[in-house]
């Protein structure tokens, strides 16, 4: 592959893409500083609500990190030529997008000044605690598993780092899904189809990143994304999202059989206000059956650009679909005395509403902004672009047409 | 080479110790202690220790239970407050003379009260 | 051995010249101050008994001594942001009508699902059954809230300065009822059962088969909150 050197305008191009992150990732730490000074007072959190905006980014940043790293297994692990090329690539956005989650997290919590205990104090039945545990060995088997891959005298090492890359990354989701499948208080929660669920979430959600950015690195060095490439990877991409919408219908159907959970399951399908709607009509509509179409439709499958709009779509998707289980779970009433009608102070048996503040919707932006700026600099300054064996993709072109 | 260090060190230290404590033109804290000979250790003891002593007991009360003991922050506040806001905290009290001073972070005053005998008000919520 | 250990250790022996002398007789039915220097035992098991049938709906004096007892009097604009460390349920059964009305506050459950969620170990049992928010390694990350089946658990959202001396609360850590430990340690009781005016709640040793509650609980029916769980909660109710 030729690469022309990057032109002086580009250089401007680039300097002024990395400001534009630079400056999203300074806004979102001056509102957590904000919100560390003035407390969650200034957020739309309470005493129901007590997770909100920051953790729908934080825990999108962090499962679609864990997803966005099958890329590089599918090479590494599964031996695929196609996947391998992008191995890297997958390796940086997972470090990246890990780094943006753990961020908002970390900023969010009430006691921001004592991540050092986070560290040092483990508690070993917590889920959290193993997460602890879990997301900083990720960074450290990721980094080394880019070395062995970026690093020729190290490439021998590449199948060992990536298997276990991806033994890590699976332990990982199903950290993440247990953080709420552990929960035996809340209704919305509570289930062992969490786990396997978050894992195949990730699948989805990683790959719409990867092809979100691959395009957008082909655009800026003025490529296309190859045929083969783009039609293996978006039936992968379809895969995932119907797996997902398996996954989802079983979980909702099981609740919908157990009695004690029937009125949850009518709040967030039916009468529940924003969230039966970001459930129909952003998760199911506009981040399912749309993607879906625009993969596989054949008319609407070849045109120009209907596999990066189905990416961003799934993206969507994913944010009303956490949306609908982490407020949308909180803001059901905890059947504290069930099968009865209570009330109190502390809003019991009230439905709760939640309306964010800017402060917390700007710290999740700022996780984006992170993944975003590690993102735009590691491809800049570092080889991550895939280089495709071209005579390769024309025969698998001929044989999967 | 090892010796020559120790030599070095030998030399060097006490003369830097001296300085600091003689240093003349360094500004010190203003510390007043209203209930002299009443501590539960000598100054010297206290002022090296008593972070640990404080910290250890915390445990203890906290996580055991464990009352009663000499060394607990409000014993500390109790005889230490200044006469002034009934405070171990603001400029020129206790605590915080001392601890701006050494450049010391505390945050202990985020949860614990600093005024000596205070009684909390309750509101209905 | 300092002064206050010497103390302690002879009020002990004491304590158990007298259990000798005089088995069967009980010289304090309730609580007991432990001597200083001691720690809270396993052989103890501090608890309460609320009789609903005695609560009445519209009376708040267990939530108001409460407030005052462990200072909590931040005005906050959010009333959802508020915390409240105990608070009064009014309870209707759909079916029939029956209403009733109780206390809820942090059931110091045997097996608390806040202990085993919480990251740090800043949530914790001590060993006499109490279930407390150790402040200096809570980090507020709220996971503890999402665990509590009783939803006991407030988040101060906002910086305080009032605060009780004996009471320690403050900015981005969760707590919840202590039990009044800092009257229990004294030998008092907490101040939600004193205030009742029906005593209508009864604090004790559950441990201890002669005290008024364990004698109450082995005797009447009574009702554990979300008893489906197995918490075990140190908090029981008669009459729901």
């Amino acid at each position: 592959m030729n690469l022309v050197p990057f032109s002086r305008r580009e250089e401007h191009l680039f300097y002024l893409v990395a400001g534009f992150g630079a400056a999203i990732v300074a806004i979102g730490l001056a509102a957590a500083l904000y919100m560390e000074h003035s407390g969650h007072v200034v957020t739309g959190m309470n005493n129901q609500i007590v997770w909100g905006m920051p953790h729908v980014f934080a825990i999108f940043l962090i499962v679609a990190a864990s997803g966005v790293l099958n890329v590089a297994s599918i090479g590494s692990v599964f031996g695929k030529v196609l996947y391998k090329k992008r191995a890297p690539l997958s390796g940086l956005l997972c470090i990246a997008m890990l780094a943006g989650g753990l961020a908002v997290i970390m900023l969010d919590l009430g006691r921001a000044d004592r991540l050092i205990i986070a560290m040092t104090h483990f508690n070993p039945t917590s889920v959290f605690g193993w997460n602890v545990i879990l997301y900083p060995g990720m960074f450290g088997i990721v980094a080394v598993y880019l070395w062995t891959l970026m690093e020729r005298r190290m490439n021998p090492w590449t199948k060992p780092a990536g298997f276990a890359a991806f033994i890590w990354r699976l332990l990982l989701t199903t950290g993440t899904g247990s953080i709420f499948g552990f929960l035996v208080a809340r209704q919305a929660y509570h289930a062992a189809v969490l786990a396997p669920m978050f894992i195949i979430m990730s699948f989805a959600w990683g790959l719409a990143v990867f092809m979100i950015v691959q395009r957008v690195m082909y655009a800026w060095n003025g490529l296309t994304v190859h045929q083969a490439v783009r039609n293996r990877m978006k039936n992968l991409l379809g895969v995932f999202v119907a797996a997902v919408f398996y996954f989802v219908a079983v979980y909702h159907l099981t609740n919908l059989y157990f009695a004690k959970e029937v009125a949850f399951e009518r709040f967030i399908l039916i009468d529940g206000g924003i969230f039966p709607v970001l459930f129909w009509g952003g998760w199911l509509f506009l981040g399912t059956i749309l993607p879906l179409l625009l993969l596989y439709l054949p008319g609407l499958s070849s045109l120009c650009g209907s596999v990066a709009t189905a990416s961003g779509l799934v993206i969507l998707g994913a944010f009303c679909q956490l949306y609908v289980f982490i407020i949308g779970g909180q803001a059901f009433p905890l059947g504290i005395f069930p099968g009865m009608e209570t009330a109190s102070s502390f809003f019991d048996g009230r439905i709760d509403t939640y309306s964010p503040s800017w402060p917390e919707f700007l710290l999740g932006l700022g996780g984006i902004g992170i993944a975003f700026t590690m993102t735009a600099v590691g491809v800049r300054v570092l080889s991550f672009m895939p280089e495709d064996d071209i005579a390769h993709l024309e025969a698998m072109l001929n044989i999967t047409d | 080479m090892r010796r020559a260090v120790t030599l070095f060190l030998l030399g060097v230290l006490p003369w830097l110790t001296f300085s600091a404590w003689a240093g003349d033109g360094v500004p010190k804290p203003t510390i007043v202690i209203a209930n002299e000979g009443k501590c539960i250790a000598p100054t010297e003891e206290m002022r090296r220790n008593h972070m640990d002593m404080l910290k250890h007991q915390r445990d203890e009360t906290m996580r055991k239970g464990v009352r009663g003991k000499p060394a607990s922050l409000n014993g500390c506040i109790e005889c230490h407050a200044g006469k002034s806001t009934g405070s171990v905290i603001g400029k020129d009290h206790f605590c915080e003379s001392c601890h701006s001073y050494a450049a010391v972070k505390l945050d202990c005053w985020d949860c614990h009260q600093p005024k000596a005998g205070f009684k909390a008000a309750g509101v209905k919520p | 051995m300092s002064n206050n250990d010497r103390r302690g250790f002879l009020a002990a022996s004491a304590g158990l010249g007298l259990v000798a002398i005089a088995p069967g007789v009980h010289l304090m039915q309730v609580a007991q101050a432990r001597p200083a220097g001691e720690p809270a035992s396993k052989l103890q098991r501090w608890g309460m008994l609320v009789d609903t049938t005695k609560c009445a709906s519209g009376c708040t004096a267990c939530v108001s001594a409460c407030a005052t007892e462990n200072g909590i009097n931040e005005q906050v604009a959010d009333p959802r942001q508020a915390a409240q460390w105990i608070r009064k349920i009014d309870i209707k059964d759909p079916k029939n009508g029956r209403q009733h009305s109780l206390p809820m506050m942090c059931q110091h459950c045997a097996e608390p699902p806040c202990v085993d969620v919480c990251p740090t170990g800043a949530s914790m049992k001590r060993a006499d059954g109490i279930v407390l928010v150790d402040r200096h390694i809570c980090i507020g990350c709220r996971y503890c809230m999402m665990a509590c089946p009783y939803k006991a658990r407030s988040f101060v959202h906002q910086p305080l300065t009032q605060q009780n001396p004996e009471v320690p609360r403050g900015l981005g850590c969760v707590e919840s009822c202590t039990l009044c430990v800092h009257r229990v340690d004294k030998g008092q009781k907490p101040a939600c059962v004193e205030a009742c005016p029906e005593g209508a709640m009864l604090f004790g040793d559950l441990e201890d088969p002669n005290s008024d509650i364990a004698r109450r609980i082995a005797q009447t029916a009574t009702t554990q909150v979300r008893a489906d769980l197995k918490l075990n909660t140190g908090v029981r109710y008669q009459g729901i």
